[in-house]
């Protein structure tokens, strides 16, 4: 007989795939979300700003949040499925949470730390690893999102130096960062520079008027006349090669993360479906609304059962590129529907940010399109099926 | 010599499960998951921050419970703790406080010991009565319900809070103290003290080890013994109160009914 009935929020028991580190793992972002971020969340994300995110970012450093998964200077060396498990409860709290330690993590550090020298790294990667210094990432331009082959933003030799000319759009953390990790062309293909955002010729003005990841840093970059020593270029990768192999690991944090936007959304529509009253009784009676449930709770736990495989893979060393497009266009697909069911089961209170999902709905239309399109998965999974590669 | 210090932590049921007694009205320990009691993390805390103020200081965790105990255990190593002694034997089922006690002053002094914190209760028994006892039987002063704590030299030092006035108090060392949940919010484990806990050590001590009869403890061997248990009766209406003047009155009173002043 099991210990105890059934956990709706866990009704198939998939704790018992994980193992008492990353359970406590797991605990302890919940716990630092629940204290830190919960309470404000709503009122930041309405005010389109994220106050406190120095400090948040020095408290996401002490707990080792902060390129967790990435090996000494002053980082945790956690497993990849611990760090799946803390983007999901980041991202439970809010995507915009979650998408700050994926850049620092996953791009900003993961670039410094796979292609850099050994002076880069310790000169980065123990203050990024604090929280001391916010890193950020830029490859997308104005013009060029899924095709960053195609990017304008140019770095020229001067003497020994590299100046680096062009834009930068939708960098989250841009106007935070200290550091800047920046893809540019050369003669020699593309390269990466890691950029002191105090070098002059370098300004990250933040983007407004965004209806999505409102509790989120987003900025464009631009780089005018930004010269650089020779020991800014990244020494140890040229091509497309180097920004994609630091996307793979950012979309992998999303397989995960997104399931948390879901977990949320779908626990607020069942605890509301059973408080509400239509009709003489809760609408969590209706066979309407326990359909919508179950169909959610099915996905969602689909969904982490492809982050799990697809976790362990990476840990074994055998997790392939297109594994992950799985993973992301499953995962965040699913989760905006699940978002969006939870809206619906809410009616008008779906639209309130007294509640979560409206929130994440909204997140979750950015991280849909963000590190690898809807699209461009279905196309990367495509190919790998079939041999033809139908856009390049 | 470094300054030795035990904590004595409790794993306790989930406050937000469904608790409830088992057939011999002790409580049931497995049909609700558990954790490190929230009131003793204070204590782990505590014992943390003097030990960093030291500089030369080891955290011992100490706990006596089921198999399941271990994981509280775990979580205080996570937070920092240098080592963790377990004590854990069938015959420990049913232990009241008193023998509960006795069993953590034989464990505290085959440990060895400068500074014993405590929680000032557990969340689930809510005696409280743990520190005094231990102080006691170990025969140290005991300096309680602290929401500040400070060792200098031998001494410890703290201030206890009370509604009418602020007590600055010392002991000299070896003491026992306990610490309030004012004394500071308790550090969340890293996730480097995750996984530097797997490596600490955790010694597994019976009541053999201790030197205890198992009659002086369990449920045979308790002070107190419960008859029975009753669930509180499926909230009703509820009682509204109309204020003619003496709507304070009556509100005391209905709180004082209910137990609650």
């Amino acid at each position: 007989m099991p210990k105890s009935a059934l956990d709706p929020r866990d009704p198939l028991g998939l704790d018992d795939l994980f193992d008492a580190e990353e359970l406590a793992v797991r605990d302890t972002v919940r716990a630092w979300c629940a204290d830190r971020v919960l309470p404000h969340i709503a009122d930041w994300y309405e005010r389109g700003e994220l106050p406190e995110v120095r400090e948040l970012a020095r408290e996401l450093g002490s707990i080792g949040a902060l390129g967790m998964h990435l090996e000494g200077y002053g980082c945790a060396g956690a497993s990849a499925v611990q760090y799946g498990l803390a983007c999901l409860e980041l991202e439970a709290a809010d995507s915009g949470l979650r998408s700050l330690v994926s850049v620092q993590g996953s791009l900003a550090m993961y670039a410094i730390h796979r292609w850099g020298s050994e002076e880069q790294r310790q000169q980065w990667l123990p203050g990024m690893a604090a929280g001391e210094t916010i890193g950020c990432f830029g490859l997308t331009e104005p013009d060029h999102g899924s095709d960053p082959a195609s990017m304008r933003t140019r770095a020229k030799r001067e003497g020994a130096d590299w100046v680096l000319d062009g834009r930068k759009m939708w960098i989250t953390n841009g106007s935070v960062a200290g550091v800047a990790v920046v893809w540019a062309r050369t003669d020699d293909g593309i390269r990466g520079f890691v950029v002191p955002t105090d070098t002059p010729g370098f300004s990250a003005p933040e983007i407004k008027h965004k209806g999505s990841l409102r509790a989120s840093v987003t900025s464009e970059l631009v780089l005018e006349g930004v010269r650089l020593p020779a020991a800014a270029a990244l020494p140890e990768v040229s091509g497309l090669k180097g920004p994609l192999s630091c996307l793979n690991q950012a979309r992998y944090g999303i397989v995960w993360g997104a399931l948390g936007a879901a977990r949320s959304c779908l626990e607020a529509a069942r605890e509301y479906s059973i408080g509400r009253e239509q009709f003489g009784r809760p609408i969590a009676g209706f066979q309407l609304t326990q359909a919508k449930l179950a169909d959610m709770s099915l996905e969602l736990n689909k969904g982490l059962l492809l982050a799990l495989h697809l976790g362990r893979r990476m840990d074994a060393g055998t997790l392939r590129p297109e594994q992950v497009s799985y993973g992301k266009l499953n995962n965040v697909r699913e989760a905006i529907g699940i978002a969006r069911t939870a809206r619906t089961i809410l009616g008008a209170n779906g639209i309130s940010y007294d509640y979560p999902v409206m929130r994440h709905a909204n997140n979750l239309e950015s991280v849909l399109t963000y590190e690898g399109t809807v699209e461009m998965h279905q196309l990367v999974i495509g190919q790998a099926l079939t041999g033809q590669a139908a856009f390049r | 010599m470094s300054l030795r210090i035990v904590v004595c932590v409790k794993y306790v049921p989930d406050a937000t499960g469904d608790r409830r007694f088992a057939d011999d009205n002790t409580t049931d320990r497995d049909s609700v998951d558990g954790l490190l009691s929230e009131l003793d993390e204070y204590g782990v805390e505590q014992a943390l921050k003097i030990a960093e103020a030291s500089g030369d200081a080891e955290v011992t965790v100490l706990t006596v419970g089921p198999d399941d105990a271990k994981d509280a255990l775990r979580k205080a190593l996570s937070m920092g703790a240098d080592k963790a002694v377990h004590v854990n034997d069938d015959d420990i089922h049913g232990t009241d406080v008193i023998g509960t006690s006795a069993i953590l002053a034989k464990a505290i002094e085959k440990t060895g010991f400068d500074l014993v914190v405590c929680g000032m209760a557990s969340t689930d028994g809510t005696m409280g009565v743990i520190p005094a006892l231990l102080s006691e039987r170990l025969g140290v002063p005991q300096v309680t319900l602290l929401s500040e704590v400070g060792v200098e030299g031998g001494t410890v030092k703290g201030r206890r809070d009370g509604d009418a006035a602020t007590e600055l108090l010392e002991a000299s060392l070896p003491a026992v103290v306990s610490v309030t949940d004012q004394s500071g919010e308790a550090r969340y484990p890293s996730f480097k003290g995750i996984m530097a806990a797997k490596k600490k050590p955790v010694e597994s001590l019976d009541l053999d080890d201790l030197g205890i009869e198992a009659d002086e403890v369990g449920l045979a061997g308790a002070w107190t013994a419960v008859d029975s248990a009753t669930a509180r009766p499926a909230r009703t209406a509820g009682t509204i109160v109309k204020d003619e003047g003496e709507g304070g009155k009556q509100l005391a009173e209905f709180l004082a009914s209910q137990k609650f002043i």
